[in-house]
């Protein structure tokens, strides 16, 4: 797996900056796309008071332990990761509800992402950051080798993408790559959003995975179910799924925005739009 | 140049991230920038006649680094 793109990074954090803009989302879909791909996944929520993972993947109603009882030795790692039943080798570790951030600790967190890829044999280690740039964001990018940056394509969401990155890599996060989340391609076609292009030329990231705005996305939650483990089809849990194989080093083509497609373009091409 | 005022807001939204991540980059506050225009000015009109408001300084971003751009008309 030597291929251009892929992430040899087991210990990966999904994070942003800004609140809001599909890290958890990214996180559950992303982890259940991979271990769909046939990896050992474990996804972890370190958002300690605020958290959604296990919503959004719809394992709310089996959550005994969570990561801080893990950090503070009250129960086993195996006590307190989750097992998803709907694919193989996904497991989750939730956040605290209940403590605050303050009983997060990088130093103790990085030894037990450490313990979960050599001992408990995991592949990769997704790590779910709060947004922000304060104790719960360091926290969660201790232990990462890697880290997928997710962005909306709007000059806020942008902004605070690159003050994460500066981070990162002033704390030794190597294998950075570029997310775009929520792309609306006909407001991009008629000039009123960044384009993808727009946003890796400004953060001049690596990009990994451009997901189209998908009602779908709302539906899931709503459900408890990753997109990216669903069967109706959707484009947004098709990208999901084939970020995970570029991530794993397949060279998977991004997916085609303009979905107006041949003959519309042709005439406007001919009437001078473009 | 009428046309730039047809311009499509992301081409304005591109150009104002580019010059604020600019600064945040280079950890400049904007009111720095207008500090060093007014101590460049002092230097430069001791050489050359100038005036304020057609000095122009900016960041601009060059691949990896960033440089410092200054813009000045002189009068002869």
């Amino acid at each position: 797996m030597k291929e251009e793109g892929a992430l040899q990074a087991k210990a990966i954090v999904v994070t942003s900056g800004k609140g809001g803009v599909g890290k958890t989302t990214t996180t559950a879909n992303v982890g259940a796309a991979l271990a769909r791909e046939g990896e050992k996944v474990a996804v972890i929520d370190v958002d300690v008071g605020l958290r959604n993972l296990d919503v959004v993947m719809g394992l709310e109603g089996r959550v005994v332990f969570d990561l801080i009882d893990v950090l503070e030795g009250r129960c086993k790692m195996r006590q307190a990761l989750i097992r998803d039943k709907r694919v193989e080798n996904l497991y989750l570790l939730p956040a605290s509800q209940t403590r605050d951030k303050g009983a997060l600790d990088p130093k103790i967190f990085r030894a037990v992402v450490k313990h979960l890829i050599e001992d408990e044999g995991f592949d990769r280690v997704l790590i779910d950051s709060p947004a922000g740039i304060e104790r719960g964001f360091q926290t969660a990018a201790a232990p990462a080798e890697g880290a997928l940056i997710v962005v909306n394509p709007e000059v806020s969401s942008v902004r605070d993408a690159d003050r994460i990155i500066g981070l990162l890599e002033a704390g030794g996060v190597a294998e950075n790559r570029l997310i775009v989340n929520r792309i609306r391609p006909k407001m991009v076609k008629r000039g009123d959003m960044l384009s993808v292009d727009d946003i890796v030329e400004i953060l001049g990231l690596d990009l990994i995975g451009i997901v189209p705005e998908d009602e779908g996305i709302l539906v899931s939650t709503n459900v408890g179910e990753p997109v990216a483990l669903r069967k109706e089809r959707s484009t947004a849990g098709e990208e999901f799924r084939n970020i995970a194989r570029r991530i794993r080093g397949e060279a998977v083509p991004f997916p085609d925005l303009d979905e107006a497609g041949g003959l519309w373009r042709t005439v406007r091409r001919i009437f001078g739009g473009r | 140049m009428f046309w730039w005022r047809r311009k499509k807001s992301k081409q304005k939204a591109k150009e104002r991230l580019q010059l604020v991540l600019a600064y945040d980059r280079a950890k400049l506050p904007p009111g720095r920038v207008e500090e060093l225009k007014r101590d460049l000015l002092e230097v430069l009109q001791k050489y050359f006649p100038t005036e304020d408001r057609e000095v122009d300084i900016e960041f601009e971003q060059r691949g990896e680094r960033m440089v410092l751009i200054a813009d000045i008309p002189i009068r002869s």
